[in-house]
């Protein structure tokens, strides 16, 4: 087993290889719950799930599961589930309406703000000096409702939500923005996909941060043909010129997606053809998106991931992923589909059902990652395959795609750039000991300068 | 007195053979699946056929119409009609559908069949599944549960209008469902 402080040898960016130790190693693994989960922002879920003051939704921050509620002033609240006296989880239900959580064991009782409002038998048995001030639920130290997305953080040093997603900001707001580009408005659909994958959680991370080159496992799906109108390619029709795909990185803060850039003057492309109030929906929601577009902006993100561990895609397949690491060797994987809170019935309906035959588990496209991840893994962790690092070497040294005007680093389709800028950050989590070397104050002004 | 309990016997002898038919056409359905006939299998459904597995969500006691994701606005694991199975059975077919690629071995077993309601061209059929899929070397799932059933007649045999499948999961610890139910 490599020693912690080698990290920097395991990943080698120069070059481009990065060693197996980094996916297979159980002390890296163990660290990186420290370093990178109980640091970085992490997604939590939607304000849409708790929509009336006492609701509540259970989630998960790492290995660890957490309660996200909205007490009676109607503020949200991120909390560890667990009970302060013995360690019960004080919520096993999924979600709900409640005024109170009382834990089983021996009944503490916490208001659905977190304070600590009951001990059996408090002023026997502690002598009237038990301070219940001091024993309400665990709070993370900071929280952040982006555009009704919710986010928090274990470590009170961490930069605030903004500052750590930075420049990314214009494409993660495709994924919480309208269709027809209102800001917000988003909402998260009744049903989580959970479930369990043998492998390690950074290898769904990778995929999804700006692998395009995975696109080839998905070949299949081109004889399923499930797309958007229930035939056809699996993204339905869409403008797939290879010079308006690109794949983005952020250098410092390791962030990434690929991308299908779209001009203000392109006519809408047909898509649900065989649903017309659908297609006029959408063909609508694009019309008055280019209207308030603003420049030659606008682009859906086909796959992407927020360091450490988000990831999503925007467009007609508005998604957040999860990848919760469960072990070196297992991930839990927690998925949510967005639709606007306006969408009617009718597409809402569509847009739900090509999520459900395109994602998750049972997703015709998904369930082949599965099974590369699942068996990279298993493949990767012996003594021998140890030795050999994997190859990033795709467009080492690649040059920015030109006169693009978006942030971060624009690589053309296909590249490795991304991945090697998550490594960066994934080496900078792991080896500093605080936020003051991991995040530079001036980072995003100096990405900008830099025409990043 | 003797005529009445003929009657009763013919209707008991009537039901055990309807039980008997519609358990012999869901074994012979469970062979299909796992001799890997999917065409054949897909050819058992009617045209309008739904096919639905809900998630399983953990509510509070009295709060069981809450325990399944709902078909009509919600997501589940499965939720779709023939052209989407149609879509899986070609996926499974192209020989590079890597998630069965190469193919599972998969043992369906169908046991509590129940008649619930038997109309003159559909019946309500209540059974208990229990699959098992091993791939490659060893890996190993076994997926448990309910189903709801609604066969209608089509001549000699039944076609599948409705099937409703309850896994007992609320996590699904398979890493992807590549097999029917």
């Amino acid at each position: 087993m490599a020693a912690i402080d080698g990290l920097s040898s395991l990943v080698d960016l120069e070059n481009g290889t990065i060693s197996r130790e980094v996916f297979v190693n159980e002390e890296i693994y163990r660290q990186e719950q420290e370093q990178i989960f109980a640091r970085a922002w992490l997604f939590i879920g939607h304000e849409s799930q708790i929509p009336n003051r006492g609701d509540f939704f259970i989630s998960r921050m790492g290995e660890e599961s957490v309660i996200l509620t909205r007490d009676r002033r109607n503020k949200i609240h991120v909390f560890l589930n667990t009970c302060r006296h013995r360690g019960m989880k004080v919520c096993r239900y999924d979600a709900g309406n409640t005024q109170t959580f009382s834990c089983p064991y021996h009944g503490w009782t916490y208001d659905i703000d977190g304070r600590l409002v009951g001990v059996p038998n408090v002023q026997e048995a502690y002598d009237d000096r038990f301070d219940r001030s001091q024993w309400g639920l665990i709070e993370v130290p900071q929280m952040e409702n982006y555009k009704g997305s919710i986010w928090a953080t274990w470590d009170k040093g961490a930069p605030p939500f903004l500052d750590y997603i930075g420049d990314y900001k214009v494409y993660l707001d495709t994924l919480f923005d309208g269709y027809d580009g209102r800001e917000g408005g988003a909402e998260v659909l009744d049903g989580v996909h959970i479930w369990r994958m043998p492998c390690n959680w950074k290898f769904p991370a990778t995929t999804f941060g700006g692998d395009a080159a995975h696109a080839i496992s998905h070949r299949s799906t081109l004889v399923a043909a499930y797309g958007p109108q229930g035939e056809g390619d699996r993204h339905g029709a869409r403008q797939d010129a290879p010079q308006t795909r690109y794949e983005i990185g952020m250098p410092d803060l390791g962030h990434g997606c690929h991308i299908h850039m779209h001009s203000k003057d392109e006519p809408y492309t047909p898509t649900w053809q065989t649903m017309p109030n659908v297609e006029d929906y959408f063909r609508s929601a694009w019309e008055s998106r280019q209207a308030k577009m603003i420049g030659n902006l606008y682009f859906e993100v086909g796959a992407a991931t927020v360091f450490p561990n988000a990831s999503w895609a925007s467009g007609i397949r508005r998604t957040m992923a999860v990848w919760h690491p469960h072990g070196p060797q297992m991930t839990e994987a927690w998925r949510f589909y967005l639709v606007d809170k306006t969408t009617p019935p009718e597409a809402r309906d569509a847009l739900r059902r090509y999520h459900m035959r395109y994602s998750g588990p049972a997703g015709m496209t998904e369930q082949d990652d599965m099974e590369n991840w699942n068996y990279a893994s298993a493949a990767s962790k012996g003594t021998i395959a140890r030795r050999y690092p994997y190859n990033y070497q795709m467009r080492l040294g690649v040059e920015p795609v030109p006169d693009v005007p978006l942030p971060g680093f624009v690589s053309p389709i296909l590249a490795e750039q991304n991945q090697r800028y998550r490594f960066k950050r994934w080496l900078e989590f792991m080896e500093s000991p605080s936020w003051d070397e991991i995040y530079p104050k001036a980072v995003t002004a100096v990405g900008r300068q830099n025409g990043r | 007195m003797v005529a009445e309990q003929t009657r009763t016997r013919d209707a008991a002898i009537e039901r055990l053979l309807l039980v008997c038919e519609i358990e012999e056409f869901l074994f012979a359905e469970a062979e299909l699946l796992d001799q890997h006939h999917y065409s054949e299998w897909l050819d058992l459904f009617t045209e309008d056929a739904h096919y639905f597995m809900p998630i399983r969500r953990n509510v509070k006691y009295g709060e069981q119409d809450r325990e399944s994701t709902s078909d009509e606005t919600d997501v589940s694991w499965f939720d779709e009609g023939k052209g989407t199975l149609a879509g899986r059975v070609r996926q499974l077919a192209t020989g590079y559908h890597w998630a069965e690629e190469p193919q599972s071995r998969t043992t369906h077993m169908v046991t509590n069949v129940q008649i619930v309601d038997a109309g003159p061209q559909e019946v309500s059929v209540r059974s208990r599944f229990l699959v098992y899929r091993n791939r490659l070397m060893d890996e190993t799932d076994f997926f448990v549960g309910k189903r709801e059933d609604v066969l209608r007649r089509d001549g000699d045999s039944w076609k599948i209008a409705r099937r409703k499948i309850l896994l007992d999961q609320k996590v699904l610890l398979a890493k992807n469902v590549t097999v029917f139910f």
